[in-house]
């Protein structure tokens, strides 16, 4: 069983510094207030990988502004000025993905595969000094695993011991990111007795999950 | 009708029945609008949801869903949600039937760059590689120029979305096909001729028969 923890003592795990990955996608399905968290505690630069960095004042948007990234990997940058300023500036690396390839370099980060090969950024600037590999005389391209230190996910429900379901539109990359990081930080929006998710409906389970997020009192 | 509409409406009639069909954000999501009544198919947001539905009325917005540009949306009776993982391998699996996607270049070969402008515009690619690396269809739709300039060109000087022929663009002036031997000019907008279209695209284009006469007019939706 897991007892809930608060969003400060969550903020403590995260090291400046660290690898975060991010769940949600413009800002849906994020985890606002682990996100609003470590604004508070003034983290400084993570490398953040996430599908977006949403936009100035939402979700990741948040930590952008605030400085606290030094590196973005995402698939999006474009409704957020300030990361595409700061990028110019030359304070933030970013590095673009294609957003299918960055869910499956998550993927295999957390399943144990030493990447995957995919036909997508054949061709294109993407492909720059990456391995082509043939396979039936189709080309694709080697991309590497993503695994980071830190997950900070958001799901619909969460039981004591861990186990999430998901809303909507709001899984996105949340289920894949619970298997991505050596500590996995889950923020709900309800906490249920345990046996309430029925086992069919659990998408992410428990065991994958080392903290969750209490309500707030 | 404005240009964009005009598009949407022709784009809409390659939107076949019972498939799977996602629509980019702008320009192509207008296509939604002109499907004719009888036409079933399965929008998805490559966000996570088969059977993206319209938008929610006021006060009924749900903030667990949204479409790919972050606006809220319903979902169909018989909408299925999915994550990151499901939605990119259903697109480069073969499992979506169609894209329609916004351009800033077609060249000759049929390849589209739509993602970036070096040192202007850096958005990012996000799903638009995966969409056209893997949907079974693409079709492009776009404004024929941009202030002035052609969009079709001979070769893209702007960075490539993938290495795949579309397979085909549909514009303000025309719709035109991508083929082995170069751009096909298929029809024509009401009211364009083929001088006027020839004027303001960058690339050749091949008249079927040969003679400027035999190009239809554009049907729409």
């Amino acid at each position: 069983m897991k007892h809930a923890i608060k969003a400060e003592e969550a903020a403590a795990m995260v090291p400046d510094g660290a690898s975060v990955l991010i769940g949600g996608f413009m800002a849906v399905g994020s985890p606002h207030r682990l996100i609003d968290a470590l604004v508070a505690r003034g983290a400084r630069d993570l490398t953040i990988i996430a599908n977006d960095t949403a936009m100035p004042g939402k979700g990741i948007g948040k930590l952008i502004s605030a400085g606290a990234a030094r590196k973005v990997i995402a698939s999006h940058i474009g409704l957020n000025p300030e990361t595409q300023a700061q990028m110019i500036a030359g304070t933030l690396e970013v590095e673009l993905v294609p957003q299918g390839t960055l869910v499956e370099r998550i993927r295999a980060g957390g399943t144990g595969l030493g990447g995957v090969l995919t036909p997508t950024g054949i061709g294109t600037l993407v492909a720059e000094g990456k391995e082509v590999i043939e396979v039936d005389g189709r080309p694709f391209l080697l991309e590497r695993p993503i695994h980071a230190d830190v997950a900070l996910i958001a799901s619909r429900q969460a039981d004591y011991v861990g186990n999430l379901d998901y809303s909507l539109t709001a899984h996105n990359f949340n289920p894949i990111m619970a298997l991505a990081a050596t500590l996995v930080i889950a923020e709900p929006q309800v906490i249920v007795p345990v046996g309430v998710i029925p086992p069919d409906a659990v998408k992410t389970p428990g065991i994958l999950v080392d903290h969750i997020l209490a309500r707030e009192v | 009708m404005d240009a964009k509409e005009l598009i949407a409406r022709r784009v809409a009639l390659e939107v076949k029945p019972n498939t799977l069909v996602n629509l980019g954000i702008g320009l192509p999501s207008l296509v939604a609008n002109f499907l004719p009544k009888d036409v079933h198919v399965f929008f998805q947001a490559e966000n996570g949801v088969i059977g993206l539905g319209s938008r929610p009325e006021e006060g009924m917005e749900d903030p667990d869903l949204t479409d790919a540009g972050g606006s809220f949306v319903t979902a169909v009776p018989g909408a299925a949600s999915i994550d990151s993982a499901m939605s990119f391998g259903l697109i480069r699996g073969g499992h979506l039937d169609m894209t329609v996607l916004g351009g800033l270049q077609v060249d000759a070969r049929g390849y589209l760059a739509n993602w970036m402008v070096p040192g202007k515009m850096v958005p990012g690619m996000g799903g638009a590689m995966d969409l056209v690396a893997g949907a079974r269809r693409v079709v492009v739709a776009m404004i024929h120029s941009a202030k002035g300039e052609p969009k079709l060109v001979t070769e893209c000087s702007l960075p490539l979305t993938a290495m795949r022929r579309v397979d085909l663009v549909v514009t303000d002036l025309a719709v035109i096909a991508p083929t082995d031997a170069g751009l096909e000019l298929r029809e024509r907008a009401p009211g364009v001729d083929v001088d006027t279209i020839l004027a303001a695209t960058g690339a050749p284009l091949i008249i079927p028969g040969g003679s400027a006469g035999t190009v239809p007019e554009m049907r729409l939706a």
